[in-house]
């Protein structure tokens, strides 16, 4: 049963659930407490001992009922194992009756139990991509004696008889079974040890691909990728809103401390900076090339209120409108198309987007604003309003752009970025989800 | 696990057992809940409950406290909670006026001495009387270890405090020990059964978690929810009862702010009851529906569908529908 236990433990580990040795030792005390008659109950306790949030426990309870529903095998193993084992002089005649035996209707047992010693001998548990699946099943239809079915089988075959067409029929049909049978065991394994596996490299892909050549079908994968970079996030700037000043006395706090005590200051306590709340402004260029970067860009914001409280968002193509409402109100996807439909047409103008920022939302603008702006630079030969993007700058902490163009287009044809970069904090190439999540990172580590 | 002849877990000899104390004290529990006490009490390890507002977090440690018959210490977290206020202080008041009265004791003591050195070394052989146990006032977790027979610790909102609170917490719930400095280390004789909880302010650091067993209590189901409100209102008929559960399931599957809780439901019966209402109807709900809910936008939401949601709890196949998870069709 230890093994058991520590294998579902590996496969919650691949799986993404942080199970240290103390709790595995926990989960060991655990079962040794309760027993593993009852299996509910086993299910409810491993999952209080060994996942600590809702979503670990949805994953261990997903992984439990794949994992223990071949439970019985576990001591069913040691009783009726010792016939099923294919012995290398073995000779054909025999392993082929065994395995045919064990493909009877009424000897599930056996059968379940010789294809779990199978798996044991072909390395099961090590399974991590759906391409193995085919692999393993070969592996394990061969520990099971395989290949002297296979040799009796074509014995069979050349006799030429109506009796030895009835025996191949008969040992074509078992062998179906048993790789059936191996096949079915090697799926449920790839799903308990390897699917986490396979889902975190297709993650690990999705994160690194231009966010413009992501497609359709990739959407959802993208979007719980973006809430996980998010909460990644938020988990990492909601924390440790002061500082304590070393050395810089907080005389009225420490009178007040130790009033008690006849205002003897026992209890020193110590002037403490605090940090401020991360305020930014997003101003988002949503036309053509640009607006599926500005989906991301949103998409991650947004799910990060936790993080930041104070965020507002703008959007332009030629006018500049607040998207807070939209945004707020509607399902994110609807929202992102409405916006696109109603702000995303018309020539890009970053001076006319910059006047009309001036003219209505301007007070948004302190000392603690880092204003985002999500944009190619590229403006139709207008005029670029440097005036008023010095201005800005200025009253802000920070201004960061955030640029889908590469670096070596900047500058070309009607790009103004190299004359806005002057006044930016940081300008940066962003093309993957990575890019993004290192942007923001920066942003919000400028206020801890 | 050999216990000592004196503890007060005694009665916590089976996970059915839990269930059916804390039912003696009126507290509906299921079988998670059990497991993870009998398991608290089995690994000696805290229990760390999630879930949301009111549905019986806090209520676990009150129940438990009552059914074993043990003290119930209650430390309620808050933002800047420090060692002062959840260990221990020391009563300066009190060594002060002790300082005075046993003045002329001392004058005494140390009329003797002919230098200052002399004074000084007689001094010191006393100054431990004024930094022993005597003169340290117990906080809630201090206290909770003193106890002979065992304690129920309740950490009330984890969440709540400050992150340099939470590590300072490893020791205590590790360990069970904490070190005065003049004094020294104090184990606990019993190991408390310690209950914290938290409602997701923030995340809680990964350290505090791996120490403690995760339970996660949600809304109950309407058979639970039925028998606790029975268990925590008197004489509610039963026709009442179950369509005023079954309209409070109903209230929580629509897309509101703040879903009502059991404390709400238990709220509403005990309103419905005073009203003398015998069934659910219309003109009733709408006017105690401030009960419920909490936020005027979720009274809004909820409103214009209320007298098919009325209908709906009231009516005699509700029931069977809403167990069996089918999708209102109106």
């Amino acid at each position: 049963m230890e093994k058991q236990i520590s294998n579902f433990i590996r496969a919650l580990r691949s799986a993404d659930v942080q199970v240290s040795t103390g709790e595995a030792l926990d989960a060991a005390r655990t079962v040794a407490m309760i027993g593993y008659d009852d299996r509910g109950l086993m299910k409810d306790s491993l999952a209080c001992v060994l996942a600590k949030s809702e979503s670990e426990k949805q994953i261990h309870d997903r992984l439990f009922e794949l994992y223990f529903s071949s439970a019985p095998a576990g001591s069913a193993a040691q009783s009726a194992g010792a016939g099923s084992e294919s012995e290398p002089g073995e000779d054909p005649e025999d392993a082929a009756e065994r395995l045919s035996q064990l493909t009877q209707q009424g000897n599930e047992q056996a059968l379940a139990t010789a294809i779990e010693r199978a798996a044991e001998q072909a390395g099961l548990n090590d399974i991590r991509f759906s391409t193995q699946v085919a692999y393993f099943a070969q592996s394990m239809v061969r520990a099971m004696g395989g290949e002297q079915l296979q040799a009796r089988l074509l014995e069979a075959l050349q006799g030429r008889t109506p009796d030895a067409d009835a025996e191949a029929q008969r040992l074509i049909d078992v062998r179906r079974t048993l790789t059936m049978t191996a096949r079915e065991r090697a799926e449920r394994a790839f799903q308990i040890f390897g699917a986490a596996e396979t889902e975190k490299f297709r993650d690990d892909v999705a994160a690194t691909k231009r966010l413009s050549a992501i497609e359709a079908s990739d959407m959802a994968r993208m979007k719980q990728l973006v809430a996980k970079v998010a909460k990644r996030l938020a988990v990492k700037h909601s924390r440790r809103r002061k500082r304590t000043q070393r050395g810089l006395l907080d005389v009225r706090r420490t009178m007040r401390a130790n009033a008690g005590v006849d205002g003897i200051p026992f209890n020193v306590i110590w002037r403490q900076k605090k940090k401020d709340r991360p305020k930014i402004i997003v101003i988002c260029d949503v036309s053509g090339s640009v607006a599926l970067y500005v989906r991301f860009l949103l998409l991650l914001l947004f799910s990060m209120k936790e993080a930041i409280p104070d965020l507002h968002a703008f959007a332009f193509s030629y006018r500049l409108k607040s998207v807070d409402d939209i945004l707020e109100t509607m399902e994110f996807d609807a929202a992102i198309k409405k916006i696109l439909r109603e702000i995303g047409l018309g020539s890009t103008s970053y001076g006319q987007a910059f006047s009309d920022f001036k003219m209505d939302h301007e007070n948004k603008i302190d000392r603690r604003t880092t204003i985002i702006i999500l944009g190619d630079g590229r403006s139709n030969y207008g005029d670029p309003r440097l005036d008023l993007f010095r201005d800005f700058a200025g009253r802000a902490k920070r201004v960061i752009w955030l640029n889908p163009e590469g670096r070596a287009l900047w500058g070309t044809g009607d790009s103004v970025i190299p004359r806005y970069e002057p006044f930016c904090a940081q300008m940066s190439h962003v093309a993957t989800l990575k890019d993004l999540e290192k942007a923001i990172d920066e942003v919000l580590t400028a206020y801890s | 696990m050999a216990k000592d002849k004196q503890t007060g877990y005694e009665p916590m000899t089976s996970i059915e057992a839990i269930t059916a104390g804390l039912d003696t004290v009126g507290y509906i529990s299921v079988s998670q809940i059990s497991t993870a006490v009998f398991l608290a009490h089995g690994l000696r390890k805290p229990i760390l409950i999630e879930g949301p507002a009111g549905v019986g977090k806090t209520d676990l440690a009150a129940s438990l406290s009552k059914w074993l018959n043990l003290p119930l210490i209650r430390l309620q977290c808050y933002e800047g909670l420090d060692e002062g206020k959840a260990l221990y202080e020391w009563k300066y008041g009190k060594q002060l006026l002790y300082t005075q009265i046993l003045k002329e004791k001392l004058n005494e003591l140390l009329g003797g001495a002919e230098t200052l050195k002399d004074s000084l070394s007689k001094l010191s052989g006393f100054e431990d009387l004024f930094f022993s146990p005597q003169f340290l006032e117990a906080r809630p977790l201090l206290h909770a270890m003193q106890q002979d027979r065992g304690s129920v610790l309740l950490i009330d909102e984890i969440d709540k405090s400050d992150e340099a609170f939470e590590a300072f917490l490893l020791e205590v719930l590790s360990d069970y020990q904490v070190t005065v400095p003049e004094i020294g280390t104090i184990r606990a004789k019993v190991p408390p059964l310690v209950i914290l909880t938290s409602n997701n302010v923030r995340e809680l650091g990964d350290a505090l978690k791996r120490r403690c067993l995760h339970l996660h209590i949600g809304f109950p189901d309407h058979e639970r929810e039925q028998r606790i409100v029975r268990a925590r209102v008197d004489g509610i008929s039963d026709t009442l009862l179950n369509q005023l559960v079954r309209f409070v399931q109903s209230v929580r599957e629509t897309d509101i702010k703040k879903r009502p809780s059991i404390a709400e439901t238990v709220d509403w019966a005990r309103t419905l009851l005073l009203l003398h209402a015998s069934t659910l109807d219309e003109a009733f709900v709408r006017d105690t529906l401030n009960v419920l809910l909490k936020h005027e936008s979720d009274i809004a939401a909820v409103s214009p569908a209320l007298g098919k949601m009325v209908r709906e709890a009231t009516g005699p196949d509700g029931r069977g529908r809403l167990a069996s998870g089918y999708p209102d069709m109106g």
